[in-house]
């Protein structure tokens, strides 16, 4: 705020408070008429003019006493910052710690149970879907079944691996998935080839070619089984769940283009209790009894 | 129908000083218009009330204590493992004995205000302002001050010397110890009813203990000086300047309502007289100016000027009145409860329009509360859409995902088992079961989230309305139907 809006704002709200003193205090008088009526007469039914009780001026008073002090005390007057040194984004982290302080006792408790164990936990699993709804819904649905390009997290096919370590590794450190384009390394010919043979299911329908192209360009980071890499983040393409959809363009336009998945890290954001918690939940939704 | 303060008698506002009237005018008067100058403001006059016994001061009794006592006793009477009456504000929940509400059922609280205000409303067109004389908590705490007042500082005479008087020991030890009664009779006051917000035996002993949250310590504090305040201090002010229905009371009234009145035929001329057993001088009326109406009101004002909208109806001048009358030997009930048209010598009736409107509005809406909180279900079910996209398409599925709010407001847990009636719809529970069921501990709520899918085949290209059931199925059985509660929410997908 520049000093000129700044001494606007403070000549504008203490000149409003001295106004309103000078309204109170210089006009407890005024000339008295013969009969104490206003002169307002309706159908006949006049109006008294009485004093207010004395308090009532004493209240307003100490309305205007209050917004001084507040004044003192709190940011009001231009860039003058306030005895309290008050700011919003003080009150919020404030209310911040004493949140953390109310239920870090029950997280350090959480946080020392191993995932598995805690995943049986009912009251857990309870506590880690709110911080799932917080912080992960948004992509993977509030039931984490997943969108077309953000994973399923509920059945047993993992990208980059389900077990508890590498799903807290996961959510702590955020990954990078990468396919790189082909379309100016395979023909056309190729590209159906490949994408017919893994996009059917039928093994006698599957066209031989294809299978030699995917040896070729694919086997580096899918395996020669096709059954993926965890420690890349290369998906499973036996399995029948597509993550950019399983038609046969879809699967084409995956292979042209190239696909880039990316999982925002998230250990600014959350505690590492909370991670553990929600690691919990996560791994619980696809280890049911 | 209601002049104020100082009609019939203009000259009683002591403070405002009035000028004599001007007759004509003339062009001087306008140029130098020699007029006082007048206080916007003026001071309270202390009202030393005299106390009076009689016929409705009794009854008065019989209204107040019992409303007093229950006041203080009610949070100590514990019902089924909790406090009988409590209002759980964290957590949200407010116990009237075998009844629990949750913020949910605020609109019953709001149907109570409603009928509580057509209560005041239909009694008052009856009988006046009783609520003000007889059941107001300022009416009620202020007579207890005023007698401990009557106690310690002695009668209206002596209270008036008294405030006359020089400082002296004496004067100190009776104000002191009047100050102590009320500072005492406020915290009782005050801890009471913080007492229904927050368990009264846990509070008891952590305040004492000094071991109670401070916000405890603050409540009570400010409850208990405001109940000084308002009974010691400010009394009469609270019904004459704060009170919105002082105001809003003439719209009840009509010429057939019950009120406070001095037969003005019967009464003037007034004058004081000596009385020999009932002989009346004969350029008098039977008022002899005894005041004694003036100095047992509570407000301040004297009831032979008329009907005014301080009177708070508790008849204290009309059992003074009688009081007097029967020692003078004159008829009683010369300030008497009577209506406008009684004392223009018709009569009145209780039944007219206005109170049978108002008595059948208020018949109406106790029988639809009551409907009301005998049908509350036990089970709160709430829908919300998924926010991040209207719908999906995967595997040859349309999917739509729902957050299902599910609560038990019953005292026990169950299973419930969600459903919806979607054709060709399939409900995907967080447990993959295809029968979404799940467990709801007493008093909880729980947030469900479900994927319905629709196969592709099967889709229309509109959108559609369906229906959530949460049914109750304890044993694992299909449910009957009176044990569901449904809620509409749609789905929707892409046009065709």
């Amino acid at each position: 705020m520049s000093n000129f809006w700044s001494g606007w704002i403070i000549v504008l709200t203490l000149g409003t408070i001295i106004g309103m003193f000078w309204l109170l205090l210089g006009n407890r008088t005024r000339p008295g008429n013969e009969d104490a009526k206003t002169g307002h007469v309706y159908d006949g039914i006049e109006e008294f003019d009485h004093p207010l009780p004395v308090w009532w001026l004493y209240l307003f008073i100490l309305t205007l006493v209050f917004a001084l002090g507040y004044l003192v005390l709190y940011p009001g007057l231009g860039s003058y910052k306030g005895l309290l040194g008050w700011t919003q984004e003080k009150q919020w982290q404030d209310e911040n710690e004493k949140l953390d302080a109310k239920f870090n006792a029950q997280l350090k408790k959480y946080a020392a149970i191993p995932v598995e164990e805690l995943a049986k936990d009912e009251k857990a699993r309870r506590s880690g879907q709110r911080i799932f709804s917080a912080h992960c819904a948004t992509c993977h649905g509030a039931d984490a079944g997943g969108n077309t390009g953000f994973p399923n997290l509920r059945d047993q096919d993992w990208l980059w691996g389900g077990s508890p370590d590498r799903i807290v590794e996961t959510i702590t450190k955020g990954r990078k998935g990468s396919m790189p384009a082909w379309k100016n390394i395979l023909s056309e010919q190729q590209l159906n080839d490949v994408a017919t043979w893994l996009g059917t299911a039928e093994a006698a329908k599957k066209p031989p070619a294809g299978a030699q192209v995917f040896a070729t360009y694919c086997t580096a980071c899918h395996g020669a089984d096709a059954k993926g890499n965890q420690l890349l983040g290369a998906p499973n393409l036996t399995d029948n769940i597509w993550l950019y959809g399983g038609g046969l363009g879809e699967i084409q336009a995956t292979i042209l283009n190239g696909r880039n998945g990316q999982m925002p890290t998230h250990e600014n954001f959350i505690s590492p209790e909370k991670i553990h918690l929600v690691a919990a939940y996560v791994y619980g939704l696809s280890h049911t009894e | 129908m209601f002049p104020q303060k100082g009609q019939a008698n203009p000259d009683r506002t002591e403070n405002t000083q009035l000028i004599p009237a001007v007759q004509e005018f003339s062009a001087a008067d306008f140029a130098h218009p020699e007029v006082a100058e007048l206080d916007l403001y003026h001071k309270r006059e202390k009202i030393y009330t005299r106390s009076i016994e009689g016929f409705f001061q009794r009854i008065r009794l019989f209204t107040g204590w019992p409303l007093l006592v229950g006041y203080f006793c009610l949070p100590w009477l514990q019902w089924h493992g909790h406090q009988a009456v409590l209002f759980d504000l964290p957590a949200r929940k407010f116990y009237i004995f075998d009844l629990v509400f949750w913020p949910q059922d605020l609109v019953l609280l709001t149907a109570l205000l409603i009928i509580a205000a057509f209560a005041l409303f239909l009694f008052t067109s009856l009988f006046g302002r009783i609520w003000c004389g007889y059941s107001c908590p300022q009416t009620v705490w202020t007579s207890i001050f005023m007698w401990m007042e009557q106690k310690t500082e002695g009668s209206r005479n002596q209270r008036i010397k008294l405030d006359q008087a020089p400082w002296s020991a004496e004067k100190f030890l009776r104000k002191f110890s009047k100050h102590a009664m009320w500072l005492g009779f406020a915290f009782i006051t005050g801890f009471i009813f913080v007492g229904y917000f927050t368990p009264i035996t846990t509070l008891s002993i952590d305040f004492f203990s000094g071991s109670a949250e401070i916000q405890a310590y603050t409540w009570i504090a400010i409850f208990s000086l405001l109940t000084y305040l308002n009974a010691g201090w400010l009394r009469e002010q609270v019904c004459l300047y704060m009170c919105p229905y002082a105001r809003f009371q003439s719209a009840m009234f009509d010429s057939d309502t019950l009120i406070v009145t001095y037969d003005k035929a019967r009464g003037e001329q007034r004058g004081s007289r000596r009385v020999h057993d009932g002989e009346k001088p004969a350029n008098l009326g039977d008022c002899i100016d005894c005041q004694l109406c003036v100095q047992v009101c509570p407000t301040g004002i004297d009831i032979r000027d008329g009907l005014q909208y301080e009177c708070i109806n508790c008849a204290l001048c009309v059992d003074a009145c009688n009081s007097v009358m029967q020692k003078v030997g004159y008829a009683p009930n010369l300030i008497s409860y009577s209506t406008e048209n009684r004392m223009a010598g018709k009569t009145s009736k209780l039944l007219r329009l206005r109170t049978v409107g108002y008595g059948a509005a208020l018949l109406m809406m106790c029988t639809l509360f009551i409907v009301a909180l005998t049908e509350r279900e036990v089970t709160d079910l709430k829908i919300i859409r998924e926010r991040s996209s209207l719908y999906q398409i995967q595997n040859g599925n349309i999917e739509n995902i729902y957050t299902l709010k599910l609560g038990n407001h019953d005292k026990q847990a169950h299973r419930y088992t969600i459903s919806t009636d979607m054709e060709n719809g399939i409900l995907l529970g967080p447990m993959h079961d295809g029968l979404v069921s799940t467990i709801v501990e007493s008093g909880e709520v729980i947030s469900l989230p479900v994927r319905l899918t629709v196969p592709q085949t099967a889709w229309h290209g509109h959108n559609m309305d369906l229906q959530f059931s949460a049914c109750i199925a304890d044993d694992n059985t299909v449910a009957n139907a009176g044990s569901c509660v449904h809620h509409e929410s749609r789905f929707t997908g892409p046009a065709i």
